[in-house]
């Protein structure tokens, strides 16, 4: 089964089409991955991106990103209109940092516990909220995950108090 | 009777600032609204679900539409029977009755005349959504005097209720929320004295000599004959309903009719929902219900495959949502509203596959399987129309330049083919620089921006591989201005 019959994109599917960064470059520091498989028209993340470090030729190809330029900032993250890019930090010790967009009540703060959702929204493990700003009202939290689950975990759910 | 409150105060996106209270009758107990809310919304948000009956059996009619494009919520406002209270404002001391079925016409409000206005124009733009404003804009910015004319009572169609950051191209709005898009626009459009507003205004019909009736509802209501010059008539789309058993009980809504009431006016269109297609209406909406408060029970879409876009999907099942491909409804429990939607499984040759019933405590069945274009207009105007499935149906057969067979008469939007907004604010602005031609306001400038446009269109912007059904579908109905002669002359090439 293919993501158009699941909902929801596995690894091997994104390496296939070329969407997941080289392991040496990931462990160098923070990098983003365009879960964007489909050739929408859209190409907001090329003109947001501080670095000019996404190409796109005509609007509806898929982003590729350039390993050497992205320094995983984070700034697309919340104004990607299909919420389709993480960024993923693997040169820490211990733990891995994903930044992803989030877009509900409470709103998310630094130290909160959230509980960790991978692509099909099976809960995976708990993390804790680093960091989180917002942009035109979506956030980009970025949490800290336990480093096997950087390629599982896209979602975090804050449970209420 | 002690009433529930169905409104939102705290949402992640939107803000409610509700305006100054306003009191109105309902029967006759007493409502308290907000201004700016129509009569339905505020209705439904204190836990008013039926609102009429029809007219043979009497079982109940809920919100469909919530646009007034459906007839499920005709009421008698101030004596006036047949009201889509849906699109209606509320007002201060307003007398609302349910209307049971059929209305009685001799028990209306004594029959008034009603004051007639005409007026002249360069250009008359039905419907206020993207299509119909960014044509608006576009024609006044050259000069043109431009009457635009709004069923709502709020500018921006069905952007109003979009809370989503839309795809596309940073030169549309690419990247900005729907909602924010008609705020932008219509603030724009109140910048120029050369375009006349009238909301609340429904375009009855088109007269010999490029006369159009606009009916203006409200306290003065007006009989507008507009004389223009040209039109572009945008008047969008209506959702679709869905056969199944049961099908008729409030809470079964079209999803964008839920949409309209959680994003627009922050009234919880319930509890618990199940959304039947997988389109990126029904995926948005998913999306958007779990915003408001509102838990997804599934989303079930009959076909093996997700109709929407993937990274729609991907945003509801990292939260959870179960999205149950070659699955639908075939049953909604209830009395006088859904109490359980029952779903199942279908086989390769959509036959229901036995023993695979799945019953869900719901009280919430959204319907998204696609929206029709509203064409009326152009039919009744004489307008050649085609059948073409790919575009939700019945569409007007138009030139590159959105020129209709009546002349002068032009389309744009949804009503000229199912697509989204980028596309409407692009055949807006096509539409908009063929009346200029017409009207003789524009040069060889306003001719090259329409050919880069229409390139651009179909060249490029519709050439994506995610959206090339919808561009094979608007190639069936678009001609050259020489086949569009011959068309008018009653051959067909």
């Amino acid at each position: 089964m293919s993501y158009k019959e699941k909902g929801y994109i596995e690894p091997e599917e994104l390496e296939k089409l070329g969407l997941l960064p080289p392991r040496e470059r990931l462990e160098k520091g923070p990098i983003v991955i365009a879960e964007c498989p489909e050739e929408i028209p859209c190409n907001i993340c090329v003109h947001v991106c501080p670095f000019k470090a996404i190409k796109m030729d005509k609007i509806y190809e898929i982003p590729r990103i350039d390993w050497d330029k992205c320094i995983g900032c984070g700034v697309c993250v919340p104004q990607c209109p299909g919420q389709a890019l993480f960024v993923v930090d693997l040169s820490k010790p211990g733990q891995a940092l994903i930044t992803l967009p989030y877009e509900f009540l409470p709103k998310p703060e630094k130290g909160m516990r959230v509980t960790l959702l991978n692509r099909c929204g099976e809960p995976v493990g708990r993390g804790v909220i680093v960091k989180a700003w917002q942009h035109d009202r979506t956030w980009a939290v970025t949490v800290s995950v336990p480093k096997d689950k950087w390629l599982e975990v896209r979602a975090v759910w804050i449970p209420e108090k | 009777m002690v009433l529930s409150d169905y409104r939102i105060y705290e949402h992640p996106i939107l803000d409610f600032r509700r305006g100054r209270r306003v009191k109105f009758y309902y029967r006759d107990k007493v409502i308290e609204a907000y201004e700016g809310e129509s009569i339905l919304a505020a209705l439904y948000a204190v836990g008013y679900r039926v609102f009429n009956r029809s007219p043979k059996l009497g079982l109940p009619r809920g919100a469909y539409c919530m646009i007034g494009k459906c007839s499920s919520c005709l009421s008698i406002v101030n004596g006036v029977p047949n009201t889509r209270i849906c699109i209606e404002p509320v007002r201060e001391g307003t007398h609302v009755e349910p209307q049971e079925g059929l209305a009685d016409i001799r028990m209306a409000r004594k029959q008034e005349t009603v004051e007639t206005i005409k007026v002249e124009t360069d250009l008359l733009v039905v419907g206020g959504g993207p299509a119909g404003l960014k044509a608006a804009l576009v024609a006044a910015e050259q000069g043109a005097e431009v009457v635009l004319v709004n069923d709502h009572f709020v500018l921006g169609g069905q952007l109003v209720k979009q809370t989503h950051k839309f795809f596309g191209s940073r030169d549309y709005f690419g990247g900005t929320r729907g909602f924010r898009i008609a705020e932008i626009l219509s603030k724009k459009i109140k910048e120029f004295d050369n375009i006349h507003v009238y909301t609340n205004g429904f375009a009855y019909g088109y007269f010999k000599g490029g006369v159009v009736g606009v009916a203006i509802h409200g306290d003065h209501p007006i009989n507008l004959l507009v004389k223009a010059k040209t039109i572009i008539a945008a008047p969008g789309a209506a959702e679709k309903g869905l056969d199944f058993e049961g099908n008729y009980l409030p809470g079964v809504m079209g999803a964008g009719g839920a949409q309209t009431l959680m994003n627009q006016y922050g009234v919880r269109p319930g509890d618990r929902a199940v959304v039947i297609g997988s389109g990126n209406v029904g995926l948005i909406i998913a999306y958007q219900l779990l915003q408001a408060g509102v838990k997804v029970e599934a989303l079930a879409e009959i076909l093996p495959r997700i109709g929407g876009w993937f990274v729609h999907a991907a945003k509801i099942r990292r939260l959870g949502v179960k999205i149950l491909t070659r699955h639908s409804i075939v049953r909604a429990i209830g009395s006088e509203r859904v109490e359980k939607a029952v779903l199942q499984a279908y086989d390769e040759h959509f036959h229901p596959i036995p023993g695979t019933e799945k019953e869900l405590d719901v009280d919430l069945v959204l319907i998204s399987i696609g929206l029709q274009p509203d064409t009326k207009f152009f039919a009744q105007a004489g307008a050649v129309m085609k059948w073409v499935p790919e575009v939700g149906g019945l569409v007007p057969i138009r030139t590159w330049g959105q020129e209709t067979s009546v002349e002068n008469l032009f389309v744009a939007g949804d009503a000229s083919g199912i697509e989204e907004a980028t596309t409407a604010f692009i055949e807006g602005e096509i539409a908009a620089l063929s009346a200029l031609l017409k009207l003789g306001l524009g040069g060889k400038e306003v001719e090259a921006r329409r050919g880069k446009l229409i390139d651009f269109l179909w060249n490029e912007y519709r050439m994506s591989p995610v959206v090339r059904r919808a561009r094979e579908g608007k190639f069936k109905v678009t001609v050259s201005e020489e086949d569009m002669e011959k068309i008018r002359m009653g051959e067909y090439p």
